[in-house]
């Protein structure tokens, strides 16, 4: 067994343990389910109550993929734009920093207001949440190309857009993905957000009704399914980075190697 | 592509194949303007191999530059084969200090890169890259030793087989014009005597004309037909002499006497040239 499958293995008890430590506290001290519901109970209420819940999921994931797959439109197109020059960089890096940190849940009754509840908001609130890491990092991609990359192509003969297919864009697409993978997990959190305000479908509604009904293990299976969706959208979308952009990882990984 | 493919140059400037006339180039402006380039007058013969040497900052890179077409003079008149440049007729491939591979394209996709910008290949390269094109990287790898590797990033290559990639790929289009920047500059001694072996052989194959930037007085009396030396602030030419000896040249050859000699007078002709600047830096 080498040094990453041993830790690999140590992180996944570590996870075991705190739930059967959870499972022991709420035994133990006698917890009420109205509290703290033990993560067994958590789980039987999730498996009987599945067919309730799955509907809601599927809202959550489609509204969560149909925000993100906008923010990555807007996000790669405002990326270009603002990267295609070192002055446009320059001179909107500044808006777009002030733009990405207004907190983004203020946003919501704005998008209300504007689209009534339900499903526009909350895909809106998804977008708006995964659009500006991606905008950053294309910008920052694009911006930060080795001129002598840019030079080999323009002795060539190269047009402006030659240059951006063959030299620009493949050296931006580690930005690209990295952002994609942090992105999806805002575009995630902003739709719950979202359902839990304004919306009538979706795990965040689920677990606000299952609330005012005092139906806790109900509220804590949602939690439960959101964690296993948000981690899902992590990993896939890694795996998606890691096979696109291995090259990047390879370099490294030679000058480690070579230590 | 040969001479017969340029239809209206002119045929008394056909064998001119680089000119630069009375070529000013300054940098920035009002008090902080740099003259990289003043009064400087030079010459490409179709077929020469013209090393360019001097200290640092002298204006060779941007010779080179002008040469490209990634930089605009201020003053004079730059000729690439006999046409004045923009509308340009030939082909130029360019090697860096630097390789300058993509990191991402394997060695076989970073040497084709030019086939699919450079026209008239580019018009085939969809129907062709994956044989007549595909064969031709191949045989150029061959050529100079990196058989077997095409497959390889290169990150997997050392410094100097990434050196040699990149001229390939300076080559792979068949050139007119070839410009070289200090390409053997970043490798250890003996890496860059191969690569100069490698270097004569290639251009023995094909005869292109080359203009080589060079710190190293050995590889230009190696190496060139010609040497140009310049001198900086403001940057110009103050030399230019021609090199007998006989091809192809061995590195057994940098010791004769004669080409001994003529290593020193390029020595002597460039500290002079410092000296009088007031410049010993
Ligand atoms: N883009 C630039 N902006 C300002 N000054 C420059 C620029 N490029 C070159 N120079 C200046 O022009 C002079 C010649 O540069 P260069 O041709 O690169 O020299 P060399 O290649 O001989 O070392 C140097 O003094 C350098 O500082
Ligand atoms: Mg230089």
């Amino acid at each position: 067994m080498n040094e990453s499958q041993r830790r690999r293995l140590m992180s996944l008890g570590f996870i075991l343990l705190f739930f059967v430590l959870w499972e022991l506290i709420c035994l133990v001290f006698g917890v009420s389910q109205l509290v703290l519901p033990r993560p067994s109970v958590i789980i039987a209420t999730f498996i009987d109550r599945f067919p309730a819940i799955m509907p809601h999921a599927i809202q959550t994931i489609y509204t969560t993929l149909l925000g993100f797959g906008f923010g990555i439109l807007i996000g790669l197109s405002l990326g270009m734009l603002i990267g295609s020059s070192r002055l446009a960089f320059d001179v909107a890096y500044p808006l777009l920093v002030g733009f990405s940190s207004i907190p983004k849940v203020a946003v919501v009754p704005i998008f209300v207001l504007w689209f009534g509840a339900g499903t526009v908001p909350a895909v809106l609130t998804a977008m708006i949440m995964s659009v500006f890491p991606i905008v950053v990092n294309v910008a920052t991609g694009l911006a930060t190309t080795e001129p002598e990359l840019e030079d080999v192509m323009k002795t060539l003969g190269a047009k402006k857009h030659e240059i951006l297919w063959n030299v620009s864009l493949p050296r931006t697409m580690p930005f690209f993905f990295a952002s994609l993978k942090v992105s999806v997990t805002l575009a995630f959190v902003g739709t719950v957000i979202a359902e839990t305000v304004a919306s009538n479908r979706g795990i965040g509604n689920l677990m606000m009704i299952a609330s005012s009904s005092f139906d806790v293990p109900l509220v804590f299976a949602g939690l439960f399914v959101l964690a296993a969706l948000g981690v899902s959208l992590y990993v896939i979308f890694s795996f998606i980075e890691s096979r696109v952009t291995g090259w990047t990882k390879r370099q490294d990984g030679l000058s480690v190697a070579s230590h | 592509m040969n001479a017969a493919n340029w239809p209206d140059a002119p045929s008394s400037t056909t064998e001119k194949l680089f000119q630069l006339e009375n070529v000013r180039v300054t940098f920035g402006s009002g008090e902080r303007e740099v003259t990289a380039l003043a009064d400087t007058d030079l010459k490409l013969t179709k077929g020469e191999f013209v090393a360019l040497v001097g200290p640092s900052g002298c204006g060779k890179s941007t010779i080179l530059k002008l040469a490209a077409g990634t930089l605009r003079a201020s003053q004079g008149v730059v000729y690439v084969a006999g046409r004045e440049i923009g509308a340009n007729p030939i082909r130029i491939g360019m090697a860096f200090q630097n390789p300058t591979l993509l990191p991402w394209l394997n060695i076989r996709d970073n040497v084709m890169l030019p086939l699919k910008i450079v026209p008239p290949y580019r018009h085939q390269y969809r129907s062709k890259r994956r044989t007549e094109y595909k064969d031709k990287v191949e045989a150029l790898l061959e050529q100079v030793g990196l058989k077997g590797f095409a497959d390889s990033f290169p990150w997997q290559l050392s410094g100097g087989m990434q050196q040699r990639a990149s001229l390939c790929r300076a080559l792979i289009h068949e050139p007119n014009l070839l410009l070289l920047d200090e390409p053997f500059g970043a490798l250890d001694q003996f890496t860059r005597e191969e690569l100069w072996e490698v270097m004569q052989n290639l251009w023995l194959a094909t005869k292109p004309t080359v203009l080589l930037v060079t710190h190293d007085l050995t590889e230009a009396a190696y190496l060139a037909s010609r040497i140009c030396i310049m001198q900086a602030r403001p940057g110009r030419i103050i030399d230019d002499r021609p090199v007998g000896f006989a091809r192809p040249r061995t590195v057994e050859m940098t010791a004769d006497p004669k080409f001994v000699s003529l290593r020193e007078n390029l020595r002597t002709a460039i500290v002079t040239a410092r000296h009088s600047l007031g410049d010993t830096k």
